[in-house]
């Protein structure tokens, strides 16, 4: 088991290596460095900005460096001190904004996954074992129904139908009395009573896929010999599918968080821009918009490398609950 | 070449033409008939594309002058009778001095027959020559939006119409540029293996565990802002293929690896075939319909993953007409509040996606027509 987490800990170098470089271009992109923007806008605020101030930033930054020198440069910064660059439009470290944001972001997207999981487990298993009666059909058309609407389309239909017919907005984890409030049991409740909006409306999509891999995971269990044994020999029908064929079916499961995982970072990006939740997506659409690059990009970098800690979690998890994966 | 002849004539004694592998995956494709009615549904959609001067009631940018005019259909029940052709009615609007809202109200004395081939705005087919028909239509003054305006009073099912002509060639266009990448990379990948294979596998796992949405956001917001639409739209497709083709490489290199040890690879090989032919040549034809039920399948995500990027306003941008760009509209709460009908391209999205994902489904299960009915 050891020897498998440390091989895999070992593949994760190239690819946050990747992931770094992917970030540094993403920062790197926008036409003029953003010194040149951020000069502009002081200008444009009036106050003068001379040579000399322009020299010692250029210099402070290293932009006259070539690219793979500022690359490791950003690297080690990070890396070292936790530097992950400066935010002009916010005038903070860019740390200190994502700090704010990323744990929020992490919440949704757990919480949105563990939605998934709890409603498209037992559908799945109830759709294989009645398979084509009218529930297996419902849930199907309702499984493809949220494959294809497109998560901000949910997001805004909610708030259309909250504002409607409660007149209430949303939008927000928080209620506004809880806002900057200290940390206590009232204001978890508040944010729980808040959450399970952008829970369903992100969750809705994954939940779709993984009913359809739990039914078929399934149905392939559920024709094997042993189970007809198993049943000739007067085991407790609900037993032996809970018992069995859900138990071998429960691995396609966890690996499918893989891919699952990144798609819920997705929508909680996208979502969260619409109901403007206290999450990274609103900054990072900002960020974005204001060409505030160090920020946009530390936001990238620092999503995919909690994509990739993720995904990592659920293939440890995948080899312990399956040895044939740790031994191979 | 005696052989083939000889095999031929054995099947036309016995007065059964063999089927060929086409023909039987049409029978297996015609058996799933939510396929099939998919497969109607988008010939339907790019018809309304193609034909988009000629079905939209209204030019996407003529404005009305009745902003925010809620949906109204014709109805045959005028007069308190029943009457042909359908009409609608006219409507007057009046803002509202307390809320300042528009209401409008509806004016059953005006009347408006609902008319063919309709005279209306001067539409030029494709550069070629200029038409102001339009299939169906009323005369200037009636309010004949199926699905109400938008803030400058412009009709939105007609913006929906021209709208289709990104949306859905966007998901073309950036599954083809998938396509090529896919079968190149995968291709090389599966035929090779080794070390080739190795590295773009993990090049694969790592593009895949990359959240698409935030690297699309990043991407598409740096791309310059004097860009043209043109530039734009190719330049979002590009985007989009970059994380697009994992799937395809995967699917491409699954069955290169699994042809590779046949039967009649190792024949051409023996019989002397160059690289390039038995890839070509024996390969590629015979995992073609494979490639073509994944590529359907991915055609739904680029077109969500555009809709997306426009409805937040970096990826295509008015003048440009796309589905997401109509849905910005409706970003804010406020102006849904009033005029919920502006999210109705939203449900062209879905019946595409839809119907993209059902046609897919039907092209696997018929890709490999040979192979047992599968037990689930």
């Amino acid at each position: 088991m050891w020897r498998f987490i440390l091989r895999r800990l070992m593949w994760m170098i190239p690819t946050l290596v990747i992931i770094s470089i992917i970030s540094f271009i993403i920062i790197q992109l926008p036409p003029g460095d953003y010194l040149a923007s951020y000069i502009a806008r002081l200008e444009s605020r009036g106050s003068n900005v001379d040579q000399a101030t322009i020299d010692s930033l250029r210099m402070r930054y290293g932009l006259d460096d070539p690219l793979i020198v500022q690359y490791f440069k950003w690297l080690g910064n990070i890396l070292l001190h936790g530097n992950f660059g400066y935010s002009f439009e916010w005038r903070l470290p860019v740390s200190q904004l994502i700090l704010e944001r990323l744990p929020m972001t992490f919440l949704v997207a757990t919480a949105s996954l563990l939605f998934a999981w709890s409603v498209a487990l037992p559908i799945g298993i109830f759709s294989a074992v009645k398979q084509y009666s009218l529930a297996d059909y419902f849930f199907t058309v309702l499984g493809f129904l949220g494959l294809g609407i497109p998560n901000f389309m949910l997001a805004l239909v909610f708030l259309y139908l909250s504002n409607r017919y409660f007149g209430l907005s949303v939008g927000g984890l928080f209620s506004p009395a809880y806002l900057n409030a200290p940390w206590g049991i009232h204001k978890i409740l508040d944010l729980l009573s808040h959450l399970w909006i952008p829970v369903i409306i992100i969750g809705t999509a994954g939940t779709a896929g993984l009913i359809r891999i739990t039914r078929a995971n399934v149905l392939d269990e559920l024709r094997k010999p042993y189970v007809e044994t198993a049943r000739a020999k007067g085991l407790h029908p609900m037993l032996l599918i809970l018992k069995y064929p859900v138990r071998i079916a429960l691995n396609p499961f966890i690996s499918s968080i893989g891919f699952i995982l990144p798609g819920m970072i997705s929508g909680e990006v996208i979502v969260s821009i619409v109901l403007n939740l206290p999450t990274t997506g609103p900054l990072l659409y900002s960020a974005l918009l204001s060409q505030d690059t160090y920020l946009a990009g530390a936001f990238v970098l620092m999503l995919a490398v909690l994509t990739v800690i993720g995904v990592l979690i659920s293939d440890i998890l995948l080899a312990w609950l399956d040895p044939r994966i740790r031994l191979s | 070449m005696t052989i083939e002849t000889a095999a031929s004539t054995s099947t036309a004694s016995t007065g059964q033409p063999e089927e060929s592998p086409l023909r039987l995956m049409w029978y297996k494709f015609r058996a799933h008939r939510l396929a099939v009615w998919s497969l109607w549904i988008i010939v339907g959609l790019y018809l309304m594309a193609i034909f988009a001067n000629f079905l939209a009631p209204f030019d996407p940018e003529t404005r009305t002058g009745l902003p925010y005019s809620p949906p109204s259909w014709p109805t045959v029940m005028a007069d308190d009778g029943f009457n042909w052709p359908p009409v609608v009615y006219g409507v007057t609007s009046k803002l509202d001095m307390k809320t300042f809202k528009r209401v409008y109200t509806v004016d059953t004395t005006r009347q408006y027959p609902v008319k063919l081939f309709v005279a209306g705005d001067q539409q030029s087919w494709f550069g070629l020559f200029a038409s102001d028909r339009h299939l169906i239509g009323v005369e200037s003054g009636g309010a004949f939006f199926l699905m109400g305006t938008d803030a400058l009073g412009r009709d939105v099912f007609s913006r929906v119409i021209y709208g289709s002509r990104i949306s859905l060639s966007i998901g073309l266009v950036g599954v083809s540029i998938s396509l090529v990448l896919g079968v190149i990379l995968g291709g090389i990948s599966g035929y090779f293996g080794g070390a080739i294979d190795l590295v773009v596998q993990r090049l694969i796992e790592i593009i895949q565990c990359f959240p698409s949405i935030p690297l699309w956001m990043a991407l598409a917001a740096a791309l310059p802002h004097d860009w043209t639409t043109v530039q734009v739209y190719f330049g979002i497709t590009v985007i989009l293929s970059l994380v697009g083709w994992t799937d395809l490489a995967r699917v491409v290199r699954g069955r290169f690896l699994s042809l590779r040890e046949e039967d009649f690879v190792m024949a051409a090989r023996l019989a002397g075939a160059s690289e390039a032919r038995i890839i070509g040549k024996h390969l590629l034809p015979s995992f073609a319909s494979h490639i073509i039920a994944s590529v359907t399948l991915s055609i739904p995500s680029m077109i969500l993953a555009e809709t997306s990027l426009s409805f937040l306003g970096i990826g295509l941008t008015p003048p440009a007409l796309s589905w997401g760009v109509l849905l910005q509209t409706a970003q804010n709460v406020n102006t849904l509040a009033i005029s919920p009908w502006l999210l109705l391209p939203g449900g062209m999205v879905i019946i595409t996606v839809l119907a993209f994902n059902f046609l897919g489904d039907g092209l696997r299960d018929a890709a490999d027509p040979f192979a047992k009915e599968r037990l689930s």
